[in-house]
């Protein structure tokens, strides 16, 4: 009985496990197919990773993504960050006012916020295009640094800070070489989150865009009219890419920690 | 003390513009007509009263409809891997959790796009029916084929909360009940489903959030035919140019979910 029992929890879990990866594996494995077909593998072949990489369109779509990502980041993560040591320092009524506002883009649905700023653009009479998405992706990544990275701030001790103050560091200083150390893996997490985010995000960029600029979200969303192979290729290489990077965050800290062990026992 | 506070006001500056303006906007845009100036503006309930209509009524109805379907279908699929998974030692927890995060990670049109090609009529798996001696079946661009995307997409946003409240839970609450005399489903609904609820309601307002807004879904399984509160709203901005019914709608769908939000918070207080 107990046994059954496991095995069925087994089977659940391996269902439920297929349907989430088969979409991805079949994508991936059909990126080699050396024909269009997406039923019979007709033989492995990189013909369609060399259109990719042909294919100005594709690739322009891809540095779009790539750097605004990552200028949005930058941005929003300096922006959420000093707004989050600021808060901490603000009395009940301000501090709940802001967070309040803050919550608004990340509670509303997507389109919504996405509407809301189409047509402050359109109002400022911004030309649609590479700012627009950028300014839109800052606007859409600080909210989550702020909520990932205040409860940090929150939970230090104010005296810490001051203690360096007296002690004749500046204000800068304090900052630098107090605060933000402390705060790092929310940091962290807001980086990380606001990177995903930005990298993801369609709705936001569809509707704030033009002008022919476009992401891969939105490259994507134009080709799936017909199959089109090079979406499979692109596809590929942005999971091998997510894996690697989820990879890479998650197993660096056991090394660390390992490291840190061994040095203990040596000493 | 009072060194950083100042830290706070591009913060100011910049949300007031960017998050406030815009729903002013919004909202000045559902209240009147096209061809408003600034300076003779008319309000109206006209955009409002125009989605009574039974047309679009529909497809509100539609939306709520297929919303609440998703939540109920990834309430009993989550849940039941969230409770599965709680029952494993931590480190093998973590490595299932890692599991569930990593889709959430990949673009969602490209996992979207992937659910075409194993739909669609010369898709894998009329091809796997076939090969089973069956009849195809036309799967693309039906409520099916919306409903496998949309679950297979917000699943994950149901199983994380949960199975956060789950394994925060103590396990001498589940001890108790059995030794007071429970049998299995008594502690379950009585005990840990409870003891869950914060977990729950997280993920039901998530999933309902996103099932209800989207628009890319619905469009891509669903076909042009397919028409959502999202898709309308999408389709007032860029097809019609009605900007002024777009908002209106825009308005209607972030109250929805703002209620849902609170009647959440009801209910997670009334438990408690």
């Amino acid at each position: 009985m107990k046994r059954l029992a496991k095995i069925s929890m087994g089977v659940y879990v391996a269902l439920c496990f297929a349907f989430f990866y088969l979409p991805i594996f079949i994508t991936m494995i059909f990126s080699f197919n050396s024909s269009k077909s997406l039923t019979k593998f007709t033989g492995f072949s990189f013909k369609w990773y060399q259109e990719l990489i042909e294919n100005q369109e594709i690739m322009s779509a891809v540095w779009v993504s790539v750097s605004i990502a990552i200028l949005a980041t930058a941005i929003s993560t300096v922006l959420g960050t000093i707004t989050a040591i600021g808060l901490t320092r603000h009395r009940k009524l301000v501090k709940e006012w802001i967070l309040n506002v803050n919550n608004i883009p990340i509670m509303n649905p997507e389109i919504v916020t996405a509407i809301g700023l189409m047509l402050l653009f359109t109002a400022m009479k911004i030309d649609k295009g590479y700012v627009t998405m950028l300014l839109a992706h800052i606007s859409f990544c600080t909210p989550y640094v702020i909520t990932s990275v205040y409860p940090k701030v929150r939970g230090l001790d104010n005296n810490i800070a001051n203690a360096a103050m007296d002690l004749g560091a500046t204000p800068w200083q304090a900052l630098r070489k107090v605060i933000i150390p402390m705060i790092k893996p929310g940091i962290y997490a807001g980086v990380l989150l606001a990177f995903t985010m930005s990298f993801d995000d369609f709705v936001i960029s569809y509707f704030v865009s033009g002008n022919g600029v476009m992401n891969i979200s939105m490259i994507v969303y134009n080709m799936t009219k017909r199959t089109n192979p090079t979406i499979n290729a692109l596809s590929t290489i942005v999971i091998l890419v997510i894996f690697i990077a989820v990879a890479v965050v998650n197993i660096v800290p056991i090394i660390k920690r390992k490291k840190v062990t061994v040095h203990e026992k040596n000493n | 003390m009072r060194y950083f506070k100042k830290l706070v006001r591009p913060y100011i500056a910049w949300s007031a513009v960017v998050i406030i303006i815009p729903l002013i906007m919004m909202l000045l845009y559902a209240f009147t007509n096209s061809g408003n100036s600034l300076l003779n503006i008319q309000f109206t309930f006209e955009n409002f009263k125009r989605f009574a209509e039974p047309v679009y009524l529909n497809v509100f109805l539609k939306s709520l409809k297929l919303g609440l379907l998703t939540v109920a279908i990834c309430l009993v699929l989550g849940y039941t891997l969230a409770y599965i998974i709680a029952q494993f030692k931590e480190s093998t927890q973590n490595v299932l959790i890692l599991l569930v995060t990593v889709p959430m990670w990949i673009n969602m049109l490209l996992r979207t796009y992937a659910w075409i090609s194993i739909l669609s009529d010369n898709g894998l798996l009329n091809a796997l029916l076939s090969k089973l001696g069956l009849e195809p079946v036309s799967m693309m661009y039906t409520d099916f084929a919306v409903m496998i995307g949309q679950v297979c997409d917000f699943l994950p946003f149901m199983i994380i909360p949960i199975h956060t409240s789950l394994s925060k839970m103590d396990k001498s609450f589940i001890e108790a009940s059995y030794d007071l005399g429970a049998n299995p489903v008594q502690t379950f609904f009585k005990v840990v489903f409870k003891l869950s609820i914060p977990g729950v309601l997280n993920g039901v307002i998530m999933v309902f959030l996103l099932s209800i807004s989207t628009f890319v879904i619905p469009k891509l399984l669903g076909g042009g035919q397919y028409v959502l509160m999202g898709n309308l709203i999408e389709s007032q901005f860029v097809s019609v140019g009605d900007w002024n019914f777009g908002s209106a709608i825009s308005i209607i769908l972030a109250v929805i979910i703002l209620f849902a939000i609170r009647w959440m918070k009801k209910v997670d207080a009334a438990d408690n």
